[in-house]
């Protein structure tokens, strides 16, 4: 079955961030070769106040995708609720990637003032793609505020660290059999976004990884086949680790061996 | 045979001063009042850094940057001309090791350097970073001063250099036309974009660093370059943006930050000049060198006006000359007539 965000089908299961590529046609390459259906694009960073990034915009558009915008980089429920109303005007899309910084350095979100944020915009129609810790109660409450989709990090943004506390990750996928759940933040390598997909995640977004690879046009294609592969590979419902402690055949085959 | 060069930017500066040595009756016009207020070269941090803009820039940047290190070495010889050919450093902190070592793998023309090694190079910096990448290659220029000295070679060749003058009243004037109007010229050249920088000068006697430096960030990566007495140009943000004037309160934090990162003492700078411009640049972020009828068009330098205008002045000059331009590789092209408007 292929992917589902608020209503819309895509194919792909790999979201690209669109900033640090070496330059737009390296960007708009990666996005072709990588097949993806979803980008995202920071407005606060590109923007300033008015509509000075018109010319990267439109260059996207020509990707022929989806773009979902984000509010990457604002500190406070009211900026960011102020950010996605400029995105809802400049991209006419009713989509927008929440983020809520709480903290500078690792860029961790603010989850309290996150469902404020949720809250206020799922209420005023907009369709929102929370970025969140793993934290269980946290995810209800977004969910309770109207998200449809959880899009808990694996580690710190940039960091490639990868999945961080798998455990975490895999009880939010217990938790939340019905909601799609996308990796956001911390991926370095193709074989982590697998592992993701494996657990039953739904997708992965990703930008620093692909961007900042040495050649980001193989390295968005190379995790599109990976998140493919874990997809595949969790459908297909593998074989569970097995604990070798106790022997489960009778000691009797034993015998054959002498 | 008379050419009219139009824009006084590091573009149109080299390309007026290749056409001039060749011979050629130069006129040079640019549309603002003044050296002071004109175009993006002004900001520019004067970094001829070809090897370390390989780092993300295609090799072309580093082959043809090379050869540019050259020219402003021959143009501007004497030291009052503020060409310093003294290497630059590659630094981060210690959790951004990772980042020395991409940075590392993805360029050329460095060698590590640690400890005693690093502190002989830049004894300021004792102590406060354990490891760096040193680029001995490369150099750095004052770009105002160096401006300035394109300028007055220009008049000693008798070139015209004239300041308040718009393109639009030389219609016809020259049977020739070198457009190196920079982002004014996405009227004509409609791939152009505009990517902003925001920098600062601050004045910092008390501490004393020779050669240009890079901070490695994850998200805030920047860079300090000595023009000297003291005086440090502290840059430059990148952001997809053609909006000209307004440096925001978010960017000067980062570039402070960033500066306090490197040498804490720079938190007692005096702030002389908060500056910001949009660098005019192509999809590929490569520049272009193209003909229409009289008018050959010089743009889309992006971040690499000073490391790579005297090459495509060089091209501009033979081109002038019945020459041929040099073939791009397969991903560059130079553009055709087919892609203006
Ligand atoms: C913060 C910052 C830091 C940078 N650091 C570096 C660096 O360290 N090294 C490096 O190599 N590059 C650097 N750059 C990039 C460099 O500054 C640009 O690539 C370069 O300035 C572009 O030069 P240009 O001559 O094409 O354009 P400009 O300098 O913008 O010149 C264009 C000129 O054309 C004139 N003009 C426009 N329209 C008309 C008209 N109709 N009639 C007459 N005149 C007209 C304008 O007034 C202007 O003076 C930096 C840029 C920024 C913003």
């Amino acid at each position: 079955m292929s992917l589902q965000l608020y209503g819309i089908e895509l194919e792909s299961r790999l979201l690209l961030g669109t900033s640090q590529y070496p330059s737009p046609a390296v960007l708009l390459d990666t996005i072709r070769e990588s097949r993806t259906d979803v980008v995202t694009v920071s407005l606060r960073r590109e923007s300033g106040t008015n509509r000075n990034g018109q010319a990267f915009w439109s260059l996207l558009r020509e990707a022929n995708v989806r773009v979902l915008p984000n509010t990457a980089g604002c500190y406070s429920v009211k900026e960011a609720v102020t950010t996605a109303h400029m995105a809802r005007e400049i991209f006419d899309t009713p989509w927008i990637k929440l983020e809520v910084i709480g903290e500078n350095d690792t860029l961790g979100p603010d989850v309290i003032g996150l469902v404020e944020a949720a809250r206020i915009l799922s209420e005023e129609g907009f369709e929102v793609f929370p970025y969140t810790t793993d934290d269980l109660v946290v995810a209800a409450k977004l969910v309770d505020a109207g998200c449809r989709v959880l899009m808990p990090l694996a580690s710190p943004i940039g960091s490639a660290q990868g999945l961080n506390n798998p455990r975490a990750l895999g009880r939010m996928r217990g938790h939340f059999p019905d909601i799609p759940l996308i990796i956001d933040a911390g991926i370095g390598l193709p074989s982590q976004a697998a592992a993701a997909m494996e657990m039953g995640y739904d997708a992965v977004l990703l930008n620093t990884a692909v961007a900042k690879a040495g050649n980001p046009i193989s390295m968005g294609r190379a995790f599109a086949l990976a998140i493919e592969a874990g997809h595949l590979a969790y459908e297909a419902q593998p074989l569970l680790a097995r604990d070798m402690a106790s022997p489960s055949t009778p000691v009797l085959g034993k015998a054959w061996l002498d | 045979m008379k050419v009219l060069v139009v824009g006084a930017g590091v573009a149109g500066l080299c390309c007026a001063l290749e056409l001039a040595q060749a011979g050629y009756r130069v006129e040079l016009i640019d549309r603002a009042v003044g050296p002071e207020s004109a175009g993006c070269s002004r900001f520019a941090g004067g970094m001829l850094a070809p090897y370390c803009e390989g780092e993300n820039a295609h090799q072309l940047v580093t082959s043809l940057g090379v050869e540019s290190v050259e020219w402003w070495q021959k143009v501007l010889p004497e030291v009052d001309d503020g060409y310093r050919q003294l290497g630059s450093l590659v630094l981060a902190q210690g959790r951004d090791r990772g980042e020395l070592a991409r940075f590392a793998q993805r360029s050329s023309g460095h060698e590590s350097v640690r400890g005693d090694a690093l502190s002989e190079i830049e004894p300021e910096l004792a102590g406060i970073f354990p490891q760096g990448l040193y680029f001995a290659a490369e150099a750095h220029i004052d770009p105002r001063l160096a401006m300035r000295r394109i300028r007055s070679r220009l008049q000693e060749l008798g070139a015209t250099v004239r300041y308040g003058a718009d393109a639009s009243e030389y219609k016809g004037a020259a049977e020739l036309v070198v457009d190196c109007r920079g982002l004014a010229g996405r009227d004509t050249l409609s791939e152009l974009r505009g990517v902003k920088g925001e920098m600062l000068l601050v004045k910092c006697p008390a501490i004393r660093l020779s050669r240009p430096i890079r901070l490695l960030h994850p998200r805030i990566p920047l860079y300090i370059v000595p023009r000297g007495d003291g005086v440090y140009m502290i840059g430059a943000t990148m952001i997809e943006s053609d909006e000209q004037k307004r440096v925001s309160a978010r960017s000067l934090v980062e570039l402070l930050q960033g500066a306090f990162a490197l040498h804490p003492t720079f938190s007692e700078a005096e702030i002389l000049e908060l500056g910001t411009e949009v660098r005019p640049a192509f999809r590929d972020n490569l520049p272009k060198v193209c003909r229409k009828g009289n008018t050959i068009f010089v743009n889309g330098l992006y971040r690499h006006g000073f490391l790579l205008a005297p090459v495509l002045a060089q091209w501009v000059r033979n081109w002038v000359s019945g020459g041929e331009l040099p073939p791009g590789p397969d991903n560059w092209e130079i553009m055709n007539e087919d892609s203006m408007q």
